[in-house]
């Protein structure tokens, strides 16, 4: 069964790289908010509710 | 309710090329099929039935943006929004529903039987299949009411629409092409997926309406 | 933060976005670390179990395949219940959660029908075979794909929560279905020589195994998808403040 080693090694390696991809997606997208928010919130904008004192 | 049938029927065949079109168009699928896979006269029988339900379905998804967007494009869509209070909206909707399925999808069951035979169906195949579609295709555009409602407010909504609605309808496409086999095949069952079928039609006559009518309500505020 | 709405216990205490941004950044680091020691536990595990006497090494596949599809469907559910809490409860977050949960749940989907392909190839000769499994998840993966379609189609979430949540209503009421028409389908035109997957009759040496990844992948995904709710959460907040600088650079002369 040596010769069906290929098709578990590209079963799982496609699942480390789909997974690898959508886990860099996500921090990524996370990094890119984070960012934007705090360059709104160095220009001072403010939330709506910020005046009741709520922040993240 | 009548009224609603009368001036959707009148509106739906006064567009007239909007309605061609689904004909013509399934008319090309069944055209092309023998220039695809060869004029062999067995084969085409074989497959008759399966493409002639695929032409119908996809003919029948192309319309489906007819559905809502004429009325909301001049505005009675709003209208018949606001009258549901008096009139329930899942009762419009499925009168729309049947309006349009007899206007735009009506003529591909009519048109089946000559289709067929370009795909060299035997009589009972042709009669099966016109049989089927003619029970399964409302299913489609009540499935597709969703879809169209859904999708009603984008502006290239159409494509989309039959996106969302296509894995919907599989189980319809299925049963059909399952039925018209059946038909002719021996041991194969006729009555049960026909039946099984008349109950997915009859299952989203409640359902489509009603998830529409909640999806047009949403996009309406 | 609204005091009507701490008002009525800590269940709706989520239902803050505030809140649960903070909840979040407490649990996730737990969560993640939990992730890759349940997930390094499994695949040793994976490593360490025998082979099937029938498939050889490549039952190995089934340890990420299974899960995967197991996965793809509880997503899916999930999405379903955030889809009643946006239309019956009108919860705050449930359309995060779905808008969330989408792309993770078509990216296991993805994943479930490609190990299914490499794991059939060896098994039954094909690549693609149309066993009712396999095409219900593909049925499943365009659903999947059109719900996307549809969320990222409209632009004001507030229109479009709603119509994802009826539509994905309306996929999940049609799961049963699709999935007995599949079957029938299936029992129709070919012979009964599908492999069977075990189900309860798979051995000890291989069910833990399984169970370990499927425990592993699951806290993957809550992981994931807490993640991407927070950025939906911050990206909602960046809109409408950007709206409201927007706004006030109208206003006031800028300082």
């Amino acid at each position: 069964m040596s010769n069906h080693a290929g098709f578990i090694i590209a079963a799982y390696g496609v699942s480390l790289i789909a997974l690898a991809v959508l886990i860099c997606w996500i921090l990524i997208d996370q990094r890119l908010q984070n960012r934007a928010l705090q360059e709104l919130e160095s220009r001072g904008v403010r939330r709506r509710s910020d005046s009741k004192g709520a922040q993240s | 309710m009548g009224a609603l049938f009368v001036r959707e029927v009148r509106l739906g065949l006064r567009s007239g090329a909007g309605v061609l079109v689904g004909v013509l168009f399934f008319l090309a699928v069944i055209a092309v099929v023998p220039f695809g896979v060869g004029p062999d006269l067995k084969l085409l029988a074989r497959i008759g039935a399966a493409m002639l339900w695929i032409g119908a379905l996809l003919a029948t998804l192309l319309g489906l943006d007819r559905l809502f967007q004429a009325d909301r494009d001049d505005g009675s869509l709003d209208l018949l929004i606001m009258a549901s209070e008096r009139h329930l909206l899942a009762l419009t909707v499925l009168v729309k529903c049947l309006a349009h399925w007899t206007v735009s999808v009506l003529p591909l069951v009519i048109a089946s039987p000559l289709l067929g035979l370009f795909m060299n169906m035997e009589p009972a195949a042709i009669g099966a299949t016109s049989l089927t579609l003619l029970v399964g295709t409302p299913a489609i555009t009540l499935i597709g009411a969703v879809g169209a409602a859904v999708a009603v407010s984008l502006p290239r909504g159409g494509l989309l629409v039959s996106v969302i609605v296509l894995p919907l309808t599989v189980p319809v496409l299925i049963f059909g092409v399952s039925a018209s086999y059946g038909a002719v095949e021996d041991p194969a069952p006729f009555l049960a997926p026909f039946l099984i079928l008349a109950a997915i039609t009859l299952f989203f006559a409640v359902l489509g309406p009603v998830a529409a009518a909640a999806a047009l309500k949403s996009s309406a505020d | 933060m609204s005091e009507t709405v701490s008002k009525t216990g800590r269940w709706i205490d989520w239902a803050n976005p505030t809140r649960f941004l903070s909840f979040a950044g407490i649990i996730l680091p737990w969560l993640g670390a939990l992730t890759l020691i349940v997930l390094a536990i499994g695949l040793w595990m994976s490593m360490q179990a025998p082979d099937d006497y029938q498939q050889g090494a490549t039952v190995k596949i089934m340890f990420i395949h299974v899960p995967f599809a197991w996965l793809s469907m509880m997503c899916y559910s999930i999405m379903t219940i955030a889809a009643l809490g946006t239309l019956v409860w009108r919860h705050p977050l449930a359309d995060v959660s779905a808008r969330a949960a989408a792309p993770i749940g078509a990216v296991f989907t993805a994943l479930a029908l490609i190990t299914g392909s490499l794991w059939g190839k060896p098994m039954w000769g094909t690549w693609w075979v149309w066993d009712a499994r396999l095409t219900s998840v593909f049925v499943l993966f365009l659903m999947y794909l059109g719900i996307i379609a549809l969320t990222r189609a409209m632009d004001d979430p507030a229109k479009s929560a709603k119509a994802t949540a009826i539509l994905t209503l309306v996929g999940f009421i049609n799961i049963p279905i699709i999935k007995f028409s599949v079957d029938w389908w299936n029992t129709l035109h070919q012979p009964a020589s599908v492999l069977r997957m075990g189900g309860s009759t798979i051995d000890g040496s291989l069910l833990r195994p399984l169970l370990v990844m499927a425990i592993g992948f699951t806290l993957l995904f809550f992981t994931l998808h807490m993640m991407a709710m927070r950025n939906e959460i911050r990206r909602r907040r960046i809109v409408s403040m950007r709206r409201v600088a927007a706004r006030n650079a109208d206003r006031r002369p800028s300082q």
